[in-house]
């Protein structure tokens, strides 16, 4: 080994994130003391981030088999059949901690580094989609990160060149020191050209493509597996930075030599850059990797085996190649004006050997350096079940139109217009459904086919109730897509939460898995790929459970689809699904009222299937013209936002039901839809309905330019459309000592 | 009709471009690459679509004003032949000297991509003949640097030579700062070169041809496109 690398120390093992019976688990591995090099090696290799220690446990009880998955989690991306020879790829992956340190390059990075395992995959990307959570918009700090995060965002998607077609944007003052960016997206790929990480063949050329490697994010991943105290905003030099126009070359470079037949494996460098990707690609194969890394493209003199390792440098890719194609690869990537290197081989060895200056850095067995990381039962408390609320108890201190414009209003009901006008949300052309509406859609190729897509979950139910909570995203993410006319087919999930050495933490993860596996299998919806991000707390506060769903659905038919916009004036309004008023943990009840109290709403999910189906034959059926799932603020906030959308009033009639009037406009029960149709199709909607039971109940009328209530002054579209677009232009371009 | 695309490395609109072209003309343009030096036999509409070539590190399209090709479209515009120059491609356009001024930073610092209306100023060109003059069209921006400058004298010309072929407008057609999104110089979104054969503009009329996906404005303006090459 080098003399020249530092003498391993009980303080720098810590300062690698090892525990110490980690660190003895790795001697043992290997019988005897690693070097400096191999430190850092399982330290990459180790953390949390890239181990799924804490969650690989539960992660096992989620289904992700159907017949249409061709790929389920443990790859890249995961990948399902859209039929006609084509597959979907899709993953969504969090980059929490690198935004709130520098949320430019935090949140440009993360889209560049999920676009990368979509088309590492050798799908060509589609859309992009992200969750973002921010704290109290009165935070001093808020204004900036959204500013940047959102710039982050554009800046690397629409210089790429995929658009970004959908997503959403939440507050609260738990995420005031840690912030949640997940982003989410989707490639298309001819279904029996997906190409893999596994390597296969021995002394195959190991070649490095893409940008050169710098010093930048060393320790990313081991950053991100840790909680932030006050110190933290000095860990800026961990944070990448991202080079979409590199990531574009990358892109076309990948997908040509892809199609030329010269790849036999290729994985992308994402967290633990050159480590995770070489070990991954070796270990799935069961075949060993011999790295020299005299020969890796660096961007600086002088660094060392150690920072070569543990960079995480973007735009990066390892692949193995056809040995007899090399020369035509490698003249591919020049045209594209990128790095092409052969730095190792295959070999038979199982071992992961990394050479430099004739030096033997590390030698490490490949398959347990991933198969023996430490995997945790962590003890977890069960969450307390809060009371369900009484609608009856809860007071509406205002009118019913007051209250509507007060929510509509809100951060997080208000219009995000300020967020999606800086995402190119229209380049390829195939944008049928813009960000907006319940879910995005996004024609494939030349039609007829479409996907939709969406990312949903309510962290204020997953706090309150994990498992409920757990249940409700995916439902919620079924019913967007359900919304559109989509039949829902798989999700991906990023799973946010806080430090899983606490107790209640590791319940809320566990109980919201549990959720999310439930209603997975209830609603026939695999998980095919995800990210679990932890350690999102700082000073020993975590933020709200975040659990969330990214779900893909397939339109046969373009042409069968629905939005959310009123169609025509005396339309008939229709609220599908059961009312009780469910006011615990509404929005309603947090904004108008200032209290987060209560149970969240129960998710039934045969219910929310029968529901659904429903719904989605109403539109297949050509009867829906206009559908809204009902979710924050319910069926007022859902009926102000169609009203919104077309500019087309609505008369609405007494309820007629035992339940207090606010609590039946502002109530967030679940499995709910309102939908418009030509009354001419209302006998035949009702009897549909009655034979299969699904309540179905008549709202009133659409038409003119106002909502009118019953016993309230009438409300204006056009002033309701003032309040709704004006909080985020305003909160924006408010100073930020306001 | 016989149209190339330039394709400079980190341009991305390239594909839309080249499908509304085939849809419009029902012919397959011929994807030109950067480093080539000469444009295809028989070209007679050269478009430069948009993207971010170079990644706009430096100036935008400055350096792909620079690339081997654009001396071929130079000489194509220089004998007449039409140009097509769109977003980044009317940076490009202005780099390149085809076209003056220069378009910078959005008014309010930030990449906007919506539907904006446009009012069409002349409609004898090859690039607007099937429009009237004073229609209003609504088609998409998605750009960061489309604010129009050039010197005082610059403006003044191509104002008194009617070469101001797109504004933004308001809906009715009235100039409206509220509705000159990224703060252009007398809401200039295109202009045209002194003889009329390149046309740069900022919006993408090319997003904007597919009633599948939305309105079709645009599509007049490769039908025009289209009319003035078939009849010649």
């Amino acid at each position: 080994m080098s003399p020249n690398e530092p003498k391993i120390t009980p303080a720098l093992v810590a300062e690698h994130g090892l525990k110490p019976d980690e660190y003895e688990r790795f001697r043992n591995l290997i019988g005897r003391d690693p070097s400096f090099t191999e430190l850092g090696i399982v330290s990459a290799m180790w953390n949390e981030h890239c181990s799924y220690k804490s969650s690989k446990v539960h992660l096992r009880g989620l289904p992700t088999k159907a017949p249409w998955v061709i790929q389920g989690p443990g790859e890249n991306a995961g990948v399902i059949d859209i039929g006609d020879g084509l597959a979907c790829v899709f993953k969504m992956e969090s980059h929490n901690h690198p935004s709130f340190i520098e949320p430019y390059q935090g949140a440009a990075t993360g889209v560049g580094g999920i676009l990368r395992d979509v088309f590492t995959m050798g799908a060509r990307p589609i859309a992009c989609l992200n969750s973002l959570r921010f704290g109290d918009p009165k935070h001093p700090k808020t204004r900036a990160l959204v500013s940047g995060v959102v710039a982050g965002i554009g800046g690397y998607g629409n210089s790429f060149g995929v658009p970004t077609v959908g997503g959403s944007t939440g507050f609260h003052p738990r995420y005031d020191s840690n912030i949640l960016v997940n982003a989410m997206a989707v490639g298309l790929a001819e279904k029996d050209k997906i190409f893999y990480a596994k390597a296969t063949g021995v002394g195959r050329p190991v070649v490095y493509l893409g940008s050169k490697t710098g010093r930048d994010g060393i320790h990313g991943a081991t950053m991100a597996s840790a909680e932030f105290d006050d110190a933290s905003s000095e860990k800026r030099p961990t944070v990448q930075v991202g080079d979409p126009f590199a990531e574009k070359l990358l892109l076309e470079a990948s997908l040509e030599i892809m199609h030329a037949g010269c790849v036999v494996a290729i994985q992308d460098m994402g967290a633990a850059g050159l480590t995770c990707s070489a070990v991954e690609m070796g270990a799935k194969g069961d075949l060993g990797i011999t790295l020299d890394l005299d020969a890796i493209p660096t961007r600086e003199a002088a660094m060392t085996p150690y920072e070569m390792m543990l960079s995480e440098s973007q735009e990066r890719m390892l692949m193995v190649l056809k040995p007899e194609k090399e020369k035509e690869a490698e003249a591919i990537f020049r045209k594209w004006g990128l790095d092409f290197a052969i730095v190792g081989k295959t070999t038979t060895s199982s071992r992961f050997i990394v050479r430099y200056q004739g030096d033997v850095m590390a030698d490490l067995p490949i398959k347990e350096l991933g198969d023996q990381a430490p995997e945790y039962n962590r003890p977890f408390a069960d969450p307390k079940k809060l009371p369900v609320l009484d609608p009856a108890t809860i007071p509406c201190p205002v009118s019913i139109g007051a209250a509507l414009e007060k929510l509509i209003g809100s951060p997080d009901l208000c219009s995000k217009r300020w967020v999606w006008e800086q995402y190119d949300y229209i380049i390829l052309n195939n944008t049928l459904q813009r960000p907006g509406g319940d879910a995005a859609v996004v024609r494939i190729e030349d039609g007829p086919k479409a996907l939709a897509m969406t990312t949903d979950v309510t962290p204020r139910y997953c706090e309150a109730d994990p498992f409920e909570g757990g249940k409700q995203a995916v439902a919620e993410a079924w019913r967007n897509l359900t919304a559109v006319g989509a039949l829902p087919l798989a999700i991906t999930d990023n799973l946010n939460f806080g430090n899983p050495e606490r107790p209640e933490i590791m319940g809320q993860f566990v109980y919201c898995v549990r959720g999310i596996s439930e209603a997975c299998k209830a609603l026939d919806f695999p998980v095919v790929s995800g990210n679990v991000s932890l350690y999102n707390e700082t000073n020993g506060r975590a933020i709200l459970p975040t659990p969330t769903i990214g779900g893909v659905g397939l339109l046969n038919d373009l042409s069968r689809s629905s939005s959310l916009s009123f169609k025509a004036e005396g339309e008939v309004i229709l609220l599908v699904g059961d009312t009780k008023g469910w006011l615990g943990q509404s929005i309603f009840l947090r904004t108008i009222l200032g209290r987060e109290e209560g149970a969240p709403p129960p998710v039934d999910l045969a219910i929310e299937k029968r529901n659904g189906d429903f719904v989605r034959a109403l539109i297949q059926g050509g009867q829906a013209t206009a559908v809204h799932d009902l979710s924050d603020g319910g069926l007022l906030v859902a009926l102000a936002e169609m009203a919104l959308a077309s500019n087309i009033g609505a008369v609405l009639h007494d309820p007629l039901i035992e339940v207090p009037t606010h609590a039946f406009w502002f109530g967030e029960d679940q499995a709910r839809y309102v939908i418009t149709a030509n009354s001419a199709e209302l006998p035949k909607i009702e009897a549909a309905a009655a034979r299969i039971r699904v309540p179905l109940q008549r709202l009133g009328t659409t038409g003119g330019h106002q909502l009118t209530l019953p016993g309230e002054n009438p409300i204006l579209v056009s002033s309701l459309q003032m309040i709704h677009e004006g909080w985020f232009p305003a909160y924006m371009e408010a100073s930020p000592n306001a | 009709m016989k149209a190339a695309v330039l394709v400079f490395p980190g341009i991305n609109r390239e594909r839309d471009m080249a499908r509304t072209l085939k849809l419009v003309s029902g012919k397959e343009p011929a994807m030109v690459w950067h480093a080539d030096s000469e444009l295809p036999k028989g070209i007679d509409l050269v478009v430069i679509p948009g993207g971010f070539s170079y990644g706009d590190y430096l100036r935008c399209g400055a350096i792909a004003a620079r690339a081997p090709i654009m001396n071929a479209v130079r000489s194509h515009a220089a004998k007449g032949g039409l140009v097509l120059a769109v977003c980044n491609g009317f940076q490009i356009a202005c780099e390149a000297g085809l076209l003056p001024g220069v378009l910078m930073r959005n008014a309010r610092l930030r990449f906007l991509c919506k539907e904006v209306y446009l009012r069409i100023e002349r409609s004898d060109t090859p690039f607007t003949r099937r429009y009237n003059a004073g229609d209003v069209i609504r088609v998409p921006i998605a750009h960061g640097e489309g604010n129009y400058i050039a010197d005082v004298e610059t403006i003044a010309r191509l104002e008194g030579e009617n070469r101001v072929a797109l504004r933004y407008t308001a809906p009715d057609g009235k100039l409206n700062p509220a509705f000159n999104y990224n703060g252009a110089t007398n809401a200039i979104a295109g202009i045209l070169s002194e003889r009329l054969n390149v046309l740069g503009l900022m919006p993408h009329p090319e997003n904007h041809v597919d009633p599948i996906v939305g309105p079709t404005d645009g599509r007049r303006l490769f039908e025009s496109l289209v009319e003035t090459l078939e009849a010649a």
